[in-house]
């Protein structure tokens, strides 16, 4: 310790490890080789090189905030059944693959019995992309991991199956940042009330010209308060984005009661057919009401099933909607129309229908 | 003696259901981290108020001025004492991971075991940005554990005003539709900015992503600000036997309704005897009909990469999609991969120097307009950039000439070439 302290270590500046000595020796010999696949049964990738070889890739979900117990019970599978190596998806799913046909089923034995669902490919719901929330995050309104664990206990069948038209991306943010991404259901917690002041702390903690320069719509302005430097939101203005509270916590954003989840639908990142797409808001002021957030899941549920019901085979949510128009998504879901599903921020015209074409 | 626990009613709900548990994974780790019990005291109390009780601060390494997220109790007593002292200090390291998220499960024991001894135990693989998330150490922890990390083989990612750790699809490892090298790709981009990325010192954060084709598996378009998509310039690879096998398994009326008439650019059309015609001047190279047929289509052989820049969510100006800079850029070569770190360097440079302070490279290009921005960097205009022409008649145009010869002039020497 002595040492360290008079001769600080310099870091190795090593930036991303080769992936290569990590991967599937399959996988490292027939790199750039692979040919087509197809998948045996949900939750099983079947992948066919040019050499000749195959592989089978069975993906489980996890709970991506992982204790090491968890972890180290995913590489005694690995270790067991794919001679110690596996990979993780974006969306946290967990991938073993074998070369050897006969250790599917027992891997994927495996791995249920160790409590990890085994799914998540092709026209499944898969696993949620979520963010940090209570657990870790310092603005979060709401949670993220216990909604998440909720919400796909809830659709735990949808990913175990391959029964949705197309595949479906849900994704959950705990504040209108939204670090969970673009979903076909993206769930997000909205606040709804003009920050509120602690005005005796401002000076203290907030850079004051800053904070003024976040605020998208000018609603922030200097003042004094109480004789001391503070600030004032004009609440007319204000849309209660939450820019503020990070640089500036006495700006309070998070209310207990008025934070509200809202649903968004047709967002896709995959540029297969149609270009990719934002996700659009369809439901808001849900109750944020832990652990299990009902209400939400009710009608996340809806909207999903609606579209299994309606959708034609590949068409991911957002295409489906822009098959049969907003008019007949309302409709079909029961869902309120409101004013505050029109655009009216930049560009917002571009939104707005120029032609009479019209559905009825 | 054993650990002090706290009654957690509400996440004990959250230990039933088929799903995982992260709650039954924190209360095994509680067992032996008092750190974690302490987390989930203070996770209850979250649940029950329904508020967030964590603030930052600064904590650091030696060396680095990014890369762990400092996390310090709010919820103190009347006298200012913590309510769950264990869990005080609650931060989290970011470490980037190998690139397309390949592990030999004996680096993942060895992880486990350097997090056992310096942190929680709590692990998130991964965060939405790609690192791994090793949640819950504490300050004086913080340099022994990095150097011990470090040591081993794994550097710390960005967070903050500067490059972040990138993301790469599966890819060329696993996936027949990659066209590309996406984890050379993915090394060569973030390896060639690790002092953007360790110092931050841009205006604002500046992600790279990297994905093998336009499935877009890593959501680059709509989640960076430099998005690296493979693709190819020739014909796309049709075998025309497994057409037939694929029109003799699921039918023709099948073939035409989610091939034929789902090609949204009109390229398709299934012949008498059952032949794929492709019109492949026409193809937006959009992916699907490779997708459905992935025995009789492949993407074609003259291969590369399309960059789009400028992808964020909605913080100040709204959401935007990365825009195309670079509509094809072949990798045939030392030279190619050469040519598309300097078109990162250029991006990064003119962004470092010209964006305001907070402003994403999306909303720079929005404010300065491409033609600007692309004069800056370097790339030439080309009409796969746009949608549609300008509408709009308020332009200055008086070197029009010259602007029309620039474009007749790369046209020849595109043609002699
Ligand atoms: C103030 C505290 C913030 C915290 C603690 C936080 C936390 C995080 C974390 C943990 C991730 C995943 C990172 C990783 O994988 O390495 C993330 C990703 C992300 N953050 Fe934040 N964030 C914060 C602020 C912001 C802000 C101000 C924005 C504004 C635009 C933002 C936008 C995003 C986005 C878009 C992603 C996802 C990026 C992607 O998918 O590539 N975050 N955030
Ligand atoms: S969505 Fe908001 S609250 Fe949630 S992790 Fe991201 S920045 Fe934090
Ligand atoms: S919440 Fe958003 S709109 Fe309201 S004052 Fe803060 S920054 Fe401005
Ligand atoms: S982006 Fe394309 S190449 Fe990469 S994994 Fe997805 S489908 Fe495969
Ligand atoms: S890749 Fe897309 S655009 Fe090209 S032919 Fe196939 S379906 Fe049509």
């Amino acid at each position: 310790m002595a040492e360290a302290q008079t001769q600080p270590r310099r870091p190795i500046e090593s930036g991303t490890p080769d992936p290569f000595p990590h991967m599937h020796p399959t996988l490292r010999r027939n790199f750039g080789l692979w040919k087509y696949h197809d998948r045996p049964r949900p939750g099983v990738l079947h992948h066919v090189s040019h050499t000749g070889e195959e592989v089978w890739t069975v993906r489980a979900g996890t709970q991506r905030q992982m204790d090491l117990a968890t972890i180290r019970s995913l590489c005694d599978i690995a270790d067991e059944y794919a001679d110690g190596y596996i990979r993780f998806t974006i969306r946290s799913n967990a991938e073993i693959s074998v070369a050897d046909e006969s250790k599917v089923e027992p891997l994927i034995k495996a791995l249920q019995q160790a409590g990890f669902p085994v799914g998540g490919t092709g026209p499944s719901v898969t696993m949620i992309s979520h963010t940090q929330g209570w657990l870790h995050c310092d603005i979060p309104a709401t949670d993220a991991s216990g909604v998440v664990k909720a919400l796909m206990d809830e659709l735990h069948e949808e990913f175990i199956n391959e029964r949705m038209p197309n595949r479906v991306h849900i994704t959950t943010s705990c504040c209108q940042i939204n670090c969970g991404g673009q979903g076909d259901i993206a769930i997000n917690i909205q606040h709804t009330k003009p920050p509120k002041i602690q005005h005796d702390q401002v000076a203290n903690i907030c850079e004051r010209p800053s904070v003024v320069a976040r605020c998208p719509v000018a609603a922030i302005r200097p003042a004094v308060v109480n004789g001391k430097p503070s600030l004032e939101v004009d609440e007319s203005k204000c849309v209660a984005c939450g820019a503020c509270f990070p640089p500036c916590p006495p700006m309070q954003i998070n209310d207990p009661e008025h934070s509200k989840l809202a649903i968004w639908v047709g967002g896709n990142h995959s540029n297969a057919r149609g270009v990719p797409s934002f996700h659009k808001m369809v439901v808001a002021g849900l109750p944020n009401n832990p652990p299990r957030w009902p209400e939400v899941a009710e009608q996340v549920k809806k909207i999903l099933y609606t579209y299994r019901d309606n959708a034609r085979d590949y068409e991911r949510v957002g295409e489906w909607i822009e098959r049969i128009g907003w008019v007949r998504f309302f409709e079909m879901t029961g869902l309120p129309f409101t004013k505050h599903h029109i655009e009216n921020w930049h560009g917002s015209r571009a939104k707005l229908n120029t032609s009479a074409h019209l559905r009825f | 003696m054993a650990n002090k626990t706290y009654d957690t009613p509400k996440l004990d709900e959250l230990e039933s259901g088929p799903w995982p548990s992260f709650v039954t994974g924190l209360k095994r780790l509680a067992a032996d981290k008092p750190m974690i019990a302490g987390v989930l005291g203070q996770l209850e109390q979250s649940y029950t108020d329904r508020k967030g009780y964590w603030k930052g601060g600064t904590v650091g390494v030696y060396g680095y001025g990014g890369g762990i997220i400092p996390r310090f109790t709010e919820l103190k007593d009347a006298d200012g004492e913590p309510q769950f002292p264990e869990a005080q200090e609650f931060h989290t390291m970011r470490f980037i991971p190998p690139a397309g998220m390949h592990y030999s499960t004996q680096t993942l024991r060895d992880i486990c075991d350097m997090w056992e001894k310096h942190g929680s135990g709590l692990i998130a693989l991964h965060g939405q940005t790609g690192d791994i998330m090793l949640q819950g150490t504490t300050a004086d922890q913080v340099q022994e554990c990095f150097d011990e990390f470090n040591e081993y083989g794994f550097d710390l990612g960005g967070a903050g005003p500067a490059v972040r750790t990138g993301m790469s699809c599966v890819g060329a490892a696993r996936c027949e539709h990659s066209c590309c090298n996406e984890q050379k790709i993915h090394r060569m981009l973030i390896n060639n900015f690790l002092d953007d990325m360790h110092r931050p010192s841009l205006p604002y954060k500046f992600k790279f992503k990297v994905s093998g084709c336009a499935n877009d598996c890593m959501n680059a378009i709509e989640r960076s600000d430099f998005a690296v998509i493979g693709t190819w310039r020739d014909a796309i690879e049709v075998d025309q036997s497994e057409v037939q096998a694929f029109v003799a398994r699921k039918g023709r009326q099948y073939t035409i309704d989610n091939v034929i008439t789902r090609c949204p650019s009109g390229a398709l059309s299934l012949t008498d005897d059952d032949q794929l015609e492709i019109d492949n001047s026409s193809c937006v190279r959009c992916m699907h009909c490779i997708n459905v047929m992935t025995k009789a289509l492949s993407p074609g052989q003259e291969r590369g990469v399309a960059i789009l820049v400028g992808g964020k969510r909605t913080l100040r100006i709204g959401d935007l999609f990365g825009s195309v800079v670079v509509p094809f850029l072949p990798l045939r070569n030392h030279e190619d991969y050469e040519r598309l770190l300097e078109i990162a360097q250029e991006v990064v440079d003119f962004f470092a120097e010209n964006a305001l302070e907070h402003e994403r490279v999306g909303e720079m290009i929005e404010r300065i307009g491409l033609p600007n921005f692309l004069e800056a960097v370097g790339l030439e205009v080309d009409p796969n950039m746009i949608r549609e022409p300008r509408s709009i008649s308020y332009v200055r145009m008086d070197d029009w000439d010259e602007q029309a010869e620039k474009w007749h002039q790369r046209q020849q020497e595109s043609a002699a070439s």
